[in-house]
């Protein structure tokens, strides 16, 4: 692995009244493919450019390789940035803004011509070298800040939500180029971005943001299937959250069969999980919408760790691929299920507005997600 | 998981692909173009073709017929013959009005770069840094150019004579620098509004110091707004008549006040050769600026 690990250490930054970032701890790897995920406003694009050296922090280091790296400019740090906006030089052509830095640097004429194209090629570009940006399409000049970023060969390229100026389709192709590029060169890429999807396909972690705090770090498998946090689970991709209390906690194999109360739903429901939760203990379970089964008959085998409610369909919004169904419980809580349609003929009968729907899932679907002091 | 959907009972009808239906032959598709289509019905002598006869001829017939009649034989509005005495008479015996001429020149020159300096530098300031007069100062920097000019001759005329400052090439340099300085400080203002800033924090985090970042790289991108706002300075000085009309002082008439005063005492044909002089002079300069003038145009 080439690139530098990246470590920030206690990092706080206020403007004014408002924290933008609050103690903060994170340990990058070499050669990470890391991601900063949050709502716009958590501090993770600060975060970005303090690394970048644009900001400097009220407390807190951030080591490159080891190295305080806080007192250096953002010239003198190995690092590069590929910015939200492009931030190409307007009076410069394709070329000679991936030549810039080399230019610089006085390299000479031979090796920075040879650079150049090789960057350029990496990027795809050779056949618009001579275009000004304007010129442009705005994933041609998101290539180009690659190219311009990579061509100094930094031991951490920084990427601002690099594809949010983007239409779905190319930012999905340029997400996949991304990854690519980032196997091929083989440095530490810190990835901001406000678009769960992107960070769950791209990262090889998250961290997850909010408020300036750093609420969860972990794969993107880890964050999706059990996020520590009921912000988390909200935050990536869609679920149903409740508030609980724990009615009893049974061992059961390795971990705790657990009953909870859930008010909302005016119910008991069983839930797994690897913690001894005392009875009355107040927490909050969530529950993935395309975990849970959406059926017109009742099932017929239901097992004891499975979950079964009757309801209404409110909505159903069909999507090619997949229906969503917002279901009234009998007590009109309503929730969202999902349902793949992976092959034509397997579906049961079609389930339309007002039907009247089983929804089930099992113990080991469920999450209690956070333990909530009272 | 147990399907619990018996598929015998419950399969659903496989739905037919519907088909597109294309027009028989010889009746008209949907998409087809509608035969009244504005571009289309372009007739020889509509209005707007008119209109746009009657513009060009109002604006250049009167150039058309001071030029011809700089080749007059004759003084008077009559055709006497075709003839190169004013030519001969603007070239070696009108010492004064060349003079003039130097004179417009010195200041166009001395009073746009200066205008341009300053109200790039003042277009600058205001973009990048916030304080707390600069709206303000951004209203205030466009007065002299909503204002009548016979108001702002006027006004400087008495603060000339009140600071008691001699009226002459200094005072019209100085009259010129000022109305000069807004239409500079917009158009750079204009460039700067499509500045993005991270362009200056890219340079930086790509290895430049905070002097290459200046030379190389926001100099260079806001340089097409600067060269217009000279170029339009520069215009605006040579054409002016009131404002200079008002703080000239003996010695120190320029073009437009020296033609003006030979109108007074009837109109001399070395007038109408001269313009064409100035026409010709200023349409070689427009050609052959032409692809610098483009590339201005493009890239702001």
């Amino acid at each position: 692995m080439k690139g530098f690990d990246v470590k920030v250490e206690n990092v706080s930054r206020a403007y004014g009244n408002f924290k933008a970032l609050d103690d903060v701890s994170i340990e990058i790897k070499k050669g990470e493919f890391f991601s900063l995920l949050g709502p716009s406003g958590c501090g993770k694009t600060t975060l970005l450019r303090i690394i970048a050296g644009f900001d400097s922090p009220d407390t807190g280091i951030v080591l490159l390789d080891g190295k305080d790296i806080l007192p250096l400019s953002p010239d003198k740090r190995q690092v590069n940035t590929v910015f939200q906006s492009y931030a190409l030089f307007p009076h410069l052509s394709v070329y000679e803004n991936v030549a810039f830095p080399l230019r610089l640097r006085k390299v000479p004429h031979a090796i920075l011509d040879a650079r150049v194209k090789e960057y350029l090629h990496l990027v795809q570009l050779e056949e618009h070298i001579h275009k000004k940006p304007a010129k442009l399409s705005g994933g041609q000049k998101q290539r180009v800040a690659i190219a311009r970023a990579l061509i100094n060969e930094p031991s951490v390229l920084l990427l601002d939500e690099p594809l949010s100026a983007l239409d779905a389709k190319l930012r999905q192709n340029l997400l996949v180029e991304l990854d690519h590029l980032h196997d091929q060169i083989g440095i530490t890429f810190i990835y901001v971005t406000h678009d769960q999807s992107e960070a769950l396909s791209i990262s090889d972690r998250i961290a997850v943001m909010n408020q300036g705090k750093v609420l969860q770090i972990g794969t993107p498998y880890e964050i999706y299937e059990s996020p520590a946090t009921d912000f988390v689970a909200r935050f990536i991709g869609e679920t149903n959250l409740f508030p609980a209390v724990v009615k009893a906690c049974i061992p059961y194999e390795d971990y705790y069969m657990t009953t909870l109360d859930i008010p909302a739903l005016g119910a008991q429901i069983k839930v797994t999980d690897y913690d001894d939760l005392p009875e009355g203990q107040h927490v909050s379970f969530t529950v993935r919408p395309e975990k849970l089964k959406i059926t017109g008959d009742k099932p017929t085998r239901v097992g004891k760790d499975i979950n079964l409610f009757k309801g209404i369909v409110e909505e159903p919004i069909y999507s090619g691929f997949q229906s969503k169904y917002y279901v009234s419980l009998e007590n009109e809580t309503v929730v969202k299920v999902i349902q793949q349609h992976a092959n034509y003929m397997d579906e049961g009968p079609d389930i339309d507005w007002k039907d009247q729907v089983y929804v089930s899932w099992s113990a080991e679907d469920g999450y209690i997600v956070e333990v909530v002091d009272s | 998981m147990t399907t619990l959907n018996n598929p015998k009972t419950k399969r659903r009808h496989k739905l037919q692909p519907t088909k597109l239906v294309r027009p028989a032959k010889g009746t008209q598709g949907p998409y087809k173009t509608p035969k009244n289509q504005v571009f289309q019905d372009h007739r020889h002598f509509g209005f707007s073709n008119i209109m746009l006869v009657l513009v060009v001829l109002f604006l250049f017939v009167p150039l058309f017929v001071v030029v011809i009649y700089s080749f007059n034989a004759s003084k008077g509005m009559r055709w006497t013959g075709f003839s190169l005495q004013w030519y001969t008479k603007l070239l070696f015996d009108s010492d004064q009005l060349w003079r003039a001429f130097a004179n417009s020149f010195i200041i166009a020159i001395s009073s746009s770069v200066v205008a341009t300096i300053l109200g790039s530098l003042s277009a600058v300031g205001i973009k990048w840094y916030k304080f707390k007069s600069r709206a303000y100062i951004q209203v205030v920097s466009f007065l002299p150019m909503v204002l009548p000019e016979v108001i702002i001759g006027i006004s400087m005329l008495i603060f000339f004579t009140a600071v008691k400052i001699p009226l002459g090439m200094f005072t019209i340099f100085v009259a010129h620098t000022t109305f000069n300085l807004p239409f500079v400080f917009l158009l750079v203002s204009a460039r700067l509004d499509e500045f993005d800033f991270s362009v200056i924090e890219a340079a930086r985090d790509l290895g430049a110091t905070e002097r290459q970042t200046l030379t190389k790289v926001i100099v260079p991108s806001i340089m097409p707004g600067v060269m217009s706002g000279l170029l339009m300075a520069i215009t605006m000085s040579l054409e002016d008549f009131v404002i200079t009309f008002f703080v000239s002082g003996p010695g120190s008439t320029t073009l437009p006040l020296y033609v003006y005063s030979m109108i007074r005492y009837g109109v001399s044909p070395v007038i109408n050769a001269l313009s064409f002089v100035l026409i010709l002079g200023i349409m070689i300069l427009a050609l052959s600026f032409r692809k610098f003038l483009k590339t201005i145009a493009a890239s702001s």
